[in-house]
């Protein structure tokens, strides 16, 4: 074109010496997006490798045996995680038999039932619930929630069912049950508003199918819209144990901190988290802190592959409907 | 049938009416009296009075935005989904009032069922499907249900295609054949009226073809009212057919209902004459 | 079989009975969750009022029974430490998110979403474990530095995933304008993606300092806490959340109503940072006109 002859020699010169410096610029930028990309990554691996290594000594020593004793006992330097995964796992299942249907409860009523004037606040409350810090709802825990509301209903159940090996006394006010209660109310909000976002993106056309038949609006949720949405609400579920896994504070809080191997939900109990928590500040020779390392391994692998699965099945509910929307 | 463009020929074969609707020689199923339907208050539509003939198709037809499709959607009660719409006038299906005060709508969705325009089967078994309604209604032994599928697919020619994988997900099947599927699953509640929104739109030539002559089967035990922008269809399978236009005031009135030849071949109204001879619309 | 479908109305008053009963509970399940929260905020409001006052703010703490002393070491701590999580966290987390936002289908893409989830499902106690060997054994004491470290690890993935959700909501149409006039990449991304999605990353910020800020578990063995006035950070440092934490686990009852204290302190910025967050999301909305 004419307008490339009228740029004079000296000028297009400079032209391509600035347009080369902008690539500089750009090749610089683009190095820079990708390390930072690249770090995420290595900092992913890191962890692992750390936790990995700095377990070495504890885990030779004892191999498997560390998750299957009992014997937690730094002056002996024996040391057996058993105490600690049971306690994990049992204040964690308290919390999702209580957070689950509570949480669906929720999740329904925000996505299908709930006035639109109602909704925005409703979910401003759900997320200011994951919002409150963990060591609030432990402070709150010990000293309002364990008195007020855990101790008589231990109480109760111990006077009622206390026969039974998982109610038997005495009644403490820290105990698995304080916590695995505590846990629930902090993992609501995240099966809650996931749970709701599930619902929310199951196309209008069930529904209208579904009430077309002459369901109740009920019925149209839990046969229709339930088991469409399935795998995300599993997922909402799940991603709400990863998070009761790995609680520390509030359950360190809450739970009496004790060595306890009892049956009862009543009695104290121990967490992964919370040995961390309480010991590692104090470990004094190598073998202990590797022995708590491993336990942040074990959790830390927990963690990993629970979410996991999480990702997978929201990720295909998400996939279905595309689909659908195709078809 | 034949499938010649002109409507003329077409309605040759089809038409065997002389006198019109109005002297209906069978009797009436639902019928509507001064019906408006708000949203808010916005009217959608404006004073229908409609009479729809039992086990007769009846055609509602109309440019977009005159709303057929609410209208159809009152003779159901799905319009009550809709945020703020409520109903002015009356809605009567065998005699009964369907907006009186104690009316059971779950009843009501019961006796008159719907398929919509885009094909939406849930996400389970063929077999899951249509049994869906009936469990509702408390079929539950194996030997019921499977019956009663059985039934339903056959009532809606989908049984030969489907009878060896009536455990896969009814998902797999075609377009035309979920529109079925679809049919088939609102047969299995034993309705009186079925309400069709469109239901080939969003289907291919064959597979509507299909789904029209599966009309002229269902007509015999079903009163059928079908919504279609397709004025062909109209002319080709509904015995009455109503023209719906959207006024000033963007409310949808029926302007004329009739026969189906009379109306494509001698409407009264100018501006339904204007429509069907594709003058506008 | 008709005679079975013409269902008894017995069963259908059973089937109205039962939705209108199963929803209702789901109403009376979301008050139950509303419960907590109000009786938290309520009672720390309560409880933390009275041990305020412009001291509590602006003194260091005392031994346990001596009256008076207030909190001044934790909240330069916290904001030490946060800041040098924002520090850390945020150029990166901006960055890595460009990337991802651009790379969305390729394999290192794919690979970032990943490790983006992976991180965020961390336990924060198990971050402190890593930070603790990153940081703290080199140096061979505890220090603000590793809490800071530890902090930006936690805000990390809460930055990528928002700013990368913001930048995705930015219309290619833009990017694509700014390139044909023959601007680079990096000042297409500067000048005109990230200000178009600005309050999104800045949403996303406030939400990572928030979580930040009330991290309390990962310090135990990073910034340690410190009874004293401190901001030199290769040395301990106190913060709130682990202030509270000590106080409440102490058996004196004077600092139990100082965890309280501290406990309002940090619940208001809590509050007030994330009703931020959401006034800027609602105000963006309002203002593309996108329903949300």
């Amino acid at each position: 074109m004419a307008s490339d002859s009228r740029l004079n020699a000296p000028a297009r010169l400079a032209a391509s010496r600035l347009s080369r410096a902008w690539q500089h610029g750009d090749r610089f930028y683009k190095l820079l997006i990708t390390l930072a990309a690249l770090s995420v990554l290595v900092l992913v691996v890191a962890i692992g490798y750390e936790l990995w290594h700095s377990s070495a000594l504890s885990r030779e020593k004892f191999g498997l045996n560390f998750i299957t004793t009992a014997d937690w006992d730094p002056v002996a330097e024996s040391f057996g995680a058993l105490p600690f995964i049971l306690g994990t796992l049992i204040t964690s299942i308290i919390a999702l038999i209580i957070a689950i249907p509570i949480g669906l409860g929720v999740a329904i009523f925000l996505a299908e039932l709930a006035p639109n004037w109602l909704r925005q606040p409703i979910g401003f409350v759900v997320e200011l619930l994951a919002a409150v810090p963990s060591v609030i709802y432990g402070l709150w825990g010990l000293f309002v929630f364990i008195p007020t509301f855990v101790k008589p209903v231990a109480q109760s159940l111990n006077g009622a069912l206390g026969f039974l090996p998982l109610f038997q006394g005495p009644v403490f006010g820290p105990s698995r049950l304080a916590a695995g209660l505590l846990l629930a109310i902090m993992i609501l909000p995240t099966i809650a508003s996931i749970s709701r976002d599930v619902f929310r993106a199951i196309p209008n056309t069930q529904r209208e199918a579904s009430l077309a038949l002459g369901a109740t609006r009920w019925e149209m949720i839990w046969q229709v819209l339930v088991p469409y949405g399935l795998s995300g609400l599993l997922g909402a579920m799940i991603l709400g144990l990863g998070r009761a896994l790995g609680e520390t504070v509030a359950v360190t809080m809450v739970i009496g901190n004790n060595l306890d191997l009892s049956a009862s939900l009543l009695h104290p109990g121990y967490t992964m988290a919370s040995i961390i928590a309480n010991e590692f500040s104090e470990a004094t020779y190598e073998l202990y802190i590797n022995a708590l390392i491993e336990i942040g391994l074990i959790l830390f692998a927990m963690t990993l592959i629970i979410n996991l699965i999480a990702r997978l099945l929201i990720w295909r509910v998400s996939r279905r409907t595309v689909t659908e929307a195709r078809a | 049938m034949g499938h010649n463009v002109t409507l003329g020929s077409t309605l040759a074969i089809n038409s065997q009416a002389t006198e019109t609707s109005t002297t209906a020689n069978s009797p009436i199923k639902i019928q509507a009296e001064n019906l408006s339907v708000y949203y808010r208050s916005f009217r959608a539509v404006a004073d229908v009075k409609l009479v729809i003939n039992a086990q007769m198709i009846t055609a509602i037809i109309g440019p977009s935005g005159c709303g057929k499709s609410t209208l159809l959607r009152t003779l159901n009660r799905m319009n009550d989904l809709v945020a703020g719409s409520h109903v002015a006038g009356e809605v009567i299906l065998d005699g009964q009032p369907l907006y009186g005060p104690g009316i059971d709508v779950v009843d009501v969705r019961r006796r008159v069922g719907m398929v919509f325009q885009r094909p939406n089967p849930f996400p389970k078994s063929i077999f899951d499907n249509v049994a869906y309604g009936p469990r509702l209604y408390g079929l539950h032994s194996k030997h019921e249900l499977q019956e009663a599928v059985e039934k339903s697919l056959r009532a809606a020619a989908l049984w030969d295609e489907v009878k060896d994988k009536l455990h896969q997900s009814g998902m797999v099947l075609s377009g035309g054949q979920q529109q079925r599927l679809c049919i088939a699953r609102a047969l299995a509640v034993e309705p009186e009226v079925l309400l069709m929104d469109e239901p080939c739109s969003a289907l291919d030539p064959v597979a509507t073809l299909k789904i029209e002559e599966l009309m002229q089967q269902l007509k015999v035990d079903y009163t059928i009212v079908i919504v279609t922008h397709n004025m062909q269809q109209a002319a080709r399978v509904s015995d009455f057919t109503a023209m719906m236009m959207m006024r000033l005031d963007r409310a949808g009135e029926l302007i004329e209902f009739d026969a189906t030849p009379i109306i494509f071949t001698n409407p009264k109204d100018k501006r339904t004459e204007d429509y069907v001879t594709g003058r506008f619309g | 079989m008709t005679t079975a479908l013409r269902s008894s109305s017995m069963r259908k008053r059973w089937r109205k009975t039962s939705s209108v009963v199963m929803l209702t509970l789901t109403g009376l399940a979301t008050a139950l969750a509303i419960v907590p929260l109000v009786w938290i905020i309520v009672y720390v409001f309560q409880t933390g009022l009275p041990a305020l006052n412009a001291d509590f703010f602006t003194h260091l703490p005392t031994p346990a029974g001596v009256p008076g002393g207030g909190i001044a070491n934790a909240i330069a701590g916290s904001l030490i430490t946060v800041g040098i999580g924002v520090v850390i966290a945020a150029p990166i987390g901006v960055l890595t998110a460009l990337y991802a936002a651009s790379h969305a289908n390729t394999p290192l893409g794919l690979a970032i979403r990943f490790g983006t989830d992976v991180i965020a499902g961390v336990p924060s106690i198990v971050m402190g474990i890593f930070a603790y060997a990153l940081v703290v054994l080199p140096q061979k004491h505890f220090s603000a530095l590793s809490g800071g470290v530890v902090l930006s690890f936690i805000m990390l993935p809460i930055i990528i995933r928002t700013t990368e959700e913001m930048l995705k909501l930015v219309p290619g149409t833009l990017r694509e304008g700014s390139l044909a006039l023959g601007a680079p990449e990096w000042k297409t991304s500067w000048r005109v993606v990230l200000p178009a999605a600005w309050n999104g990353v800045l949403t996303g910020l406030l939400l990572a300092i928030s979580r930040a800020a009330g991290e309390a578990a990962p310090m135990l063995f990073t910034s340690f806490g410190n009874p004293f006035m401190n901001t030199d950070i290769t040395q301990p440092i106190a913060t709130l959340p682990h202030t509270i934490f000590v106080y409440a686990i102490a058996p004196y009852d004077d600092w139990h109503a100082k965890a309280w204290a501290t406990a309002l302190v940090l619940i208001v910025l809590v509050l007030v940072l994330n009703l931020t967050a959401r006034l800027i999301v609602a105000w963006r909305a309002r203002k593309m006109g996108v329903a949300r």
